[in-house]
């Protein structure tokens, strides 16, 4: 689990985008996301004009923690896949890396047996970038690199002006 | 737990108010989402009963201008305060970076302001955070009712560690933005300070 802030620098966000973007493709998606465990949206591929995807990150990271809840009653440690059957649209929710969470919406044009399959293996790979991802913040806090945020460089008045109204 | 977007130059922090069953924390979110320029705002989630009280969360975002070329957006969070619904306060609180505690005025709510600051405590050290650590503001709300406590009760009562505090009465909208403002500059302040 991330105790440390998520800092996502451009080389980062492209490798999640890249995974993203071949898992829209070799599963026939609509669109997929990678959403953190706090509600965050952090990657979008495929077609998502039109979807609210603030919301989306928001709810998925809502039912995510409720039937993580759920699970815990009855003595299991997580629900991993989640799979929400809809007339048109599919929405397959998976956990990757403890903290993060990966849906998938797909229609006809797919099936729920391909998308599992190709979950699993963009799955596997994400998991590898947010390990790494979170290797490198807990080096920079080790040795107090400041640099993982642009915090360090504003002053009060820039916090200030963003209140001037 | 903020989040920095290196590669859409984005900062997003998650504030919850939280606070006893009608003290006016989803009425907080509402005249929020009602003056807020619609730019600048998403869509208000609100998951409730058919009676309109909140049952999992309600969620507004909000976009609040750029720092040093960064947008940064407030992820607002209401939790809901009827005292059975603690399982999933405590899933809310999670990632929290701000919290607003929602105070009723009202004498005969002290009991349960009472017991919700003491649950907010409990809640948070299960995160292993501590309430006078945060960034943490409180607001007496519903001032404007003939039944509100005085104010010097309230505070002695909930607030004696001084943290920022704020008159209100939601339901026309005072203090609300004050109380906001305050607590989204102390969760600034104090990711500079982190990150010195």
């Amino acid at each position: 689990m991330f105790d440390t802030q998520l800092v996502m620098y451009e080389e980062d966000h492209k490798r999640v985008l890249h995974v993203i973007g071949r898992l829209v493709r070799d599963a026939n998606a609509k669109g997929v996301f990678v959403v953190d465990k706090n509600g965050q949206l952090i990657a979008e591929a495929g077609e998502v004009r039109g979807i609210d995807t603030t919301s989306l990150a928001s709810l998925t990271a809502g039912s995510i923690a409720a039937t993580g809840g759920l699970a815990k009653i009855i003595g299991e440690e997580d629900f991993p896949v989640h799979f929400h059957q809809g007339a048109r649209d599919n929405l397959h929710i998976t956990l990757v890396a403890k903290r993060m969470i990966l849906v998938v919406v797909f229609d006809d044009r797919s099936s729920l047996g391909l998308v599992r399959l190709r979950v699993k293996k963009a799955g596997t790979e994400l998991a590898k970038v947010f390990e790494e991802i979170q290797k490198k913040a807990e080096a920079d806090q080790a040795t107090g690199n400041s640099s993982a945020s642009p915090f360090s460089e504003i002053t009060d008045d820039d916090i200030d002006n963003l209140f001037a109204d | 737990m903020s989040f920095i977007n290196y590669s859409s130059r984005e900062i997003n922090c998650k504030i919850v108010y939280y606070g006893p069953g009608l003290c006016g924390k989803t009425t907080n979110l509402q005249f929020i989402y009602t003056k807020t320029n619609p730019d600048l705002k998403g869509k208000m989630i609100s998951l409730a009963t058919e009676t309109e009280r909140t049952l999992f969360f309600d969620f507004l975002p909000l976009a609040l201008g750029q720092i040093r070329g960064f947008k940064t957006r407030f992820h607002l969070y209401t939790v809901p305060g009827q005292v059975f619904y603690d399982a999933s306060r405590k899933l809310i609180l999670k990632g929290v970076d701000g919290v607003v505690f929602v105070a009723d005025s009202q004498i005969e709510r002290m009991e349960a302001n009472l017991e919700s600051m003491d649950n907010l405590r409990i809640n948070l050290r299960e995160q292993v955070y501590e309430l006078d650590k945060i960034p943490f503001v409180v607001q007496y709300n519903k001032r404007d009712l003939p039944n509100a406590a005085p104010l010097e009760e309230l505070r002695r009562q909930l607030n004696p560690m001084g943290a920022p505090e704020f008159e209100a009465s939601a339901q026309s909208g005072e203090g609300v933005f004050e109380t906001l403002k305050a607590v989204a500059k102390s969760v600034l302040s104090d990711l500079k300070k982190l990150s010195r």
